[in-house]
């Protein structure tokens, strides 16, 4: 069957927006296509800087022919209904339509018999649809026209089994040819196929194929460096960007001046990437920046590329020059300046959150609270919390916003190996320095003596406060950097909460999910207890205190009389304030700490928040493989220590995966069955339920095994559960396998004795509760 | 006209590219005589953009940019440098091939240099103006800003212009492989008199980065941004455009100004920005509705 081939043939097209691109013209090709009746079997498609394209084998000449019954209206409807139904149905009489009886009357059915269209009939009419609604991130006009592209599309080459198909939109030419390299040829190409098209181009210097490129960067920039005994730090993202920069990728390996190599790594790999697009090399020997860089042009130049490799190292050297002018001013005075601090105070964190130093004093005030959790040095912490922020306000990571932490912790660390600043001895020297020294003279140096021993947990801190960053981040260890990478996530999220800029639906603008997840990983990977429900409210009191006239003590103590409630299921807490919940609710709009309640607010925004972490937990447990809906079962019990919860979760998780817990489980089911259909029938109450089995009354050999082997499993299960010893706690439960089993076979729950069907219920009760000292077992699925 | 030898010193280049575009049809106009910080706020291109008349011009504006000074210690930095701007209107659909030609004008062998667009999306906030396009590169380096304009002073334009501005400095380093902008030839270096970059600016870069840093008078300049301001809006109320328009780009320097003395806090800055994009916006409405 013939092959279609589409290509567009533009001016540049942005790097980060071909591949994407690519997938779209998949989507719409493969969606117009078959709503005109071709099934496409595979949409192949190939971009590079100045082409995007499709290809597809095995298309029908035509489309198939459509055959369909429409029913219309009953016979005898009002005029206005056949007139629409013989519109939709492309009949001119209603003389042309059936009539059919089924049970309900008689109808009209129209039956449509369409020959399918030629294929390039249908081509020509949705390539223009495609073309105009196409989905660019940003697109333009140009010249006198109102075709909206990417940037100006030069033509549309459309081939159809060997012929070429004329696609009209606007004035867009549509010629059967492509054209090759801009510049080694530039000349006309007229392919008959795909084949032919990847044939000729290659020849013509163009490498349609991006895995292809991407090879062949990845394949050369090795060599070139093994050629000198170096590696390639690799960049997946970088690679995918410099292959939409070339057509035909050459690599080169350009020279870097040695003395920029006291620069900070990252300074000088970020300046190659981000700026110059150049892969950074490294000495294997010492895992350090060599003084190289990798570059891939679009030529293969006359002289082999050296007059490339020369003017690209002398542009490096520009650019390294500004790296090392901000980075020689932000090293003459100490991390923590006065100055930086005014700075901090304008920039805003959020509108209604105040300005950043409001969050580093926040920040702080927390993390000294949390000390208790994380046994990090007080005065540590205190100094790491009004650190980690000034390298904000740095040059360097005005330049380059990537480096926030890692520039504070360099700067700090420079700092406590030579406490006096550093005499300007910058290679610009002179009077930009002194300019720069000027602007920060007004501070005295402050003495900043590293408490002893503290030093490099001040610098992780102040680096590693932000991590992790994302699920494959690492999660900091040191313990002040714990507390400060906790504190800090735990201000963001609450902050955001009292503002009401939860996350909703798809949209989360100040990734508020990912700081939840990185408050779980930490406190997993750390076995970290911590009550997160006081946490939370102390963490919103602190931000009550900055606005409103409250103490923050009085409010802890308040809500601590409130909170003996913790450690009750979820649904008594919100049961015992509903006017929490009510406020929650109302406020949908308004900020709470405008509420006149500080301790409703906080309660509101512990459950709330809660309600989300445990969500998180949920995705993680799922990208781990396991049944979330045990989450939500060991949740419903009310606790809020996440080390905890994820402990029962995993022992539930594996019992339920042994025989044993699989029987309890659907004995659990039967004995809540049973129980719910007394209570529907308003025979048998949860106040009842707490009565005392009368052993007296046990007859049946099977209930009277069931009822002793309560009375050993219950206490037993409590005893491991006090322990958290989660696992033991349901080895335990799993005695009562047999015994349970025994008593659904032989006992008749429901006797006419009220005595006996009393005790009998009573038993169910109490296996359920059994049950429940791990886990709601309601909420388990299955 | 003859056909152009290669260029020798960074006058040549002004030259070379003058003749070049002279000979696609543009008007060659000269720098205008207001302090702005770029060529595009020249009116040959900010207000001649807008509306339906065909316009071709292109020229060389001095820009100054009072926080880039650094006391000519820099090797690349000036407060005060040449820009080569290039306006065609509409822009003709091998405008791409035209600007290589250029380049190939000036000596540059695209089968020796590595020539590549690379998307930058131009905007100038203060006179509302956005486009999409490139930055050229030529082995690394950004030679040229390449932009199809789509809105000037918030006002979609149509036709659409093709604006190119080639950072004359820049270039000219690299066409005769020099490290510090100082050390450029000016004029030709076998004349009897050979002038340096250096020779006509240095001073002027010492001087200027001085006023721009330490003896701008910023509660002057403050009253001055208000008159500025003041004017603009009256002369725009008297149908004075051109003149409206003067007054706005000396409010845009002022404020560089001031942001160089960092006297403008962040909230202060945008508010500034707003008021300049005010402006700007009016005399484009007000020039746009005259044109058609």
């Amino acid at each position: 069957m013939p092959q279609l081939l589409l290509e567009f043939f533009s001016e540049e097209i942005p790097a980060r927006m071909q591949k994407r691109a690519e997938e779209d013209l998949a989507r719409a090709l493969g969606e117009k296509l078959k709503l005109a009746g071709l099934e496409p079997k595979a949409i192949k498609t190939f971009s590079s800087p100045r082409r995007i394209g499709a290809v597809i084998d095995d298309l029908p000449a035509k489309a198939a022919d459509v055959n369909e019954e429409k029913k219309g209206p009953r016979v005898g409807s009002p005029d206005q209904a056949i007139q629409g139904f013989l519109k939709s149905a492309g009949l001119s009489s209603i003389d042309q339509a059936q009539v059919v009886e089924d049970k309900k009357g008689a109808f009209y059915v129209a039956r449509i018999e369409r020959a399918g269209r030629a294929t390039a009939e249908i081509v020509q009419e949705i390539v223009p649809e495609i073309v105009r609604a196409f989905p660019w991130p940003k697109s333009m006009r140009s010249g006198s026209g109102d075709l909206q592209w990417v940037r100006p599309l030069q033509n549309i080459m459309c081939i159809f089994g060997g012929q070429h198909v004329q696609i009209s939109v606007d004035s867009v030419p549509s010629e059967a040819k492509t054209w090759g390299h801009r510049f080694h040829a530039p000349d006309a190409i007229a392919p008959k196929d795909f084949a032919e098209y990847a044939v000729k181009l290659r020849a013509a210097k163009v490498e349609i194929d991006r895995e292809a490129r991407k090879a062949k960067i990845v394949e050369d920039a090795c060599k070139a460096c093994a050629a000198k005994g170096l590696e390639l730090v690799e960049d997946i993202g970088l690679l995918e960007e410099v292959c939409g920069l070339v057509e035909w990728p050459v690599v080169l390996l350009g020279d870097m001046d040695p003395a920029f190599l006291d620069l900070p790594g990252e300074v000088i790999r970020l300046s190659m990437r981000t700026h110059q697009k150049y892969f950074a090399v490294r000495d294997p020997k010492t895992q350090k920046l060599a003084p190289h860089f990798i570059l891939v042009a679009n030529i293969e130049a006359k002289d082999g590329g050296k007059a490339i490799a020369a003017g690209n190292a002398r542009v490096l050297s520009a650019r390294l020059n500004d790296a090392r002018f901000f980075w020689d001013t932000d090293k003459k005075t100490p991390l923590y300046t006065e100055e930086r601090k005014a700075k901090l105070e304008k920039i805003v964190f959020h509108q209604k959150l105040g300005s950043v130093w409001d969050k580093v004093e926040r920040v702080k005030a927390l993390a000294v609270e949390l000390c208790a959790v994380t046994g990090a040095d007080r005065a540590l912490v205190e100094r790491a919390a009004e650190l980690c922020k000034m390298d904000l306000v740095t040059e360097t990571v005005g330049e380059f916003p990537e480096l926030q932490g890692q520039v504070g912790r360099q700067l700090y660390l420079l700092e406590i190996a030579e406490p006096s600043p550093l005499a300007g001895e910058g290679r610009e020297g002179g009077r930009a320095e002194q300019r720069a020294a000027r602007a920060t003279s007004s501070t005295p140096p402050t003495p900043n003596p590293a408490p002893p021993g503290g030093g490099e947990s001040i610098a992780s801190a102040i680096e590693d406060h932000y991590r992790p960053l994302g699920p494959n981040d690492r999660v900091p260890s040191d313990p002040v950097a714990v507390t400060l990478a906790l504190a800090d996530k735990l201000d963001t999220l609450v902050g955001f909460w009292i503002v009401r800029e939860e996350p909703t639906g798809s949209s989360d603008p100040y990734a508020l999910r990912r700081a939840a997840l990185g408050l779980i990983r930490i406190l997993g990977a750390l076995g970290l207890r911590m009550a997160l429900r006081r946490t939370i409210a102390i963490t919103c009191f602190i931000r009550f205190e900055q606005v409103r006239q409250v103490r923050r003590s009085q409010l802890v103590n308040r809500f601590a009389n409130a909170a003996e409630l913790t450690g009750k299921p979820q649904e008594a807490w919100q049961a015992l304030v509903p006017a929490m919940m009510d406020t929650f609710a109302e406020s949908r709009k308004k900020v709470f700490w405008e509420s006149d309640e500080p301790i409703v607010a906080a309660l509101a925004i512990a459950n709330s928040l809660l309600a989300f972490l445990a969500d998180r937990l949920k995705v993680q447990l799922r990208d781990q493989g396991k049944r979330h809906d045990l989450v939500d079962a060991v949740f419903a019990l009310g606790d809020d220590d996440l080390v905890r919860i994820v402990a029962r979760v995993e022992a539930l998780d594996a019992f339920l995966k042994t025989q044993d817990g699989a029987n309890l489980l659907a004995g659990y089911k039967r004995a809540a069955n049973i129980l719910a259909a007394e209570e529907k029938k308003a025979k048998w109450s949860a106040e009842e339920a707490k009565g005392d089995i009368d052993a007296s009354k046990l007859v049946e050999p099977a209930e009277k095994a069931l009822a002793d082997a309560l009375a050993k499993v219950l206490p037993a299960a409590q005893a491991a559960v006090e322990k958290e010893d989660f696992a033991a706690a349901m080895k335990a439960l799993s005695a009562l396998r047999a015994p349970v089993d025994g008593f659904f076979e032989g006992v008749l729950v429901n006797a006419e004795d009220p005595a006996l069907r009393r005790n009998r219920l009573l038993l169910l009760s109490r296996f359920s509760d059994a049950l429940s000292a791990v886990a709601d077992f309601s909420k388990i699925e299955g | 006209m003859a056909a152009p030898k290669s260029p020798r010193c960074f006058q040549d280049v002004i030259l070379t590219l003058q003749n070049y575009w002279a000979e696609q049809g543009c008007a060659i106009l000269q720098p205008y005589d207001e302090q702005v910080g770029a060529g595009t706020l020249h009116p040959a291109t900010t207000l001649r953009a807008l509306g339906p008349k065909p316009w071709r011009a292109a020229y060389v504006q001095p820009s100054r940019r009072p926080k880039d000074g650094r006391y000519g210690e820099n090797p690349n930095r000036l407060q005060h440098y040449y820009q080569f701007q290039v306006i065609l209107k509409p822009n003709p659909p091998d405008l791409q091939q035209l600007y290589l030609n250029s380049l190939a004008a000036i000596g540059i062998d695209p089968l020796l240099h590595d020539i590549r667009f690379v998307e930058d999306d131009w905007e100038n906030p203060t006179v509302g103006a956005w486009g999409l396009g490139w930055e050229v590169w030529c082995d690394g380096m950004e030679v040229s800003q390449y932009t199809y304009f789509q809105q000037v002073g918030g006002l979609d334009v149509r036709p659409v212009s093709g604006e190119l501005t080639y950072g004359l400095e820049r270039l000219a380093m690299y066409v005769f492989g020099v490290d510090r902008v100082y050390d450029l030839p000016f004029n030709d270096p076998a004349s009897p008199h050979p002038l340096t970059y250096g020779d006509v600016f240095l001073e002027n870069e010492k001087q200027q980065s001085r006023f721009n840093f330490e003896l701008s008078d910023a509660e002057q300049n403050l009253r001055w941004f208000g008159d500025a301001e003041a004017t603009a809006k009256r002369l725009l109320e008297a149908g004075a455009v051109l003149p409206a328009f003067d007054y706005t780009l000396k409010a845009s320097h002022l404020f560089n100004l001031l942001d160089a003395r960092g006297v403008v806090s962040p909230t202060e800055r945008q508010s500034f920005i707003a008021r300049v994009r005010d402006l700007a916006k009016g005399c484009a409405s007000a020039w746009a509705e005259s044109q058609s």
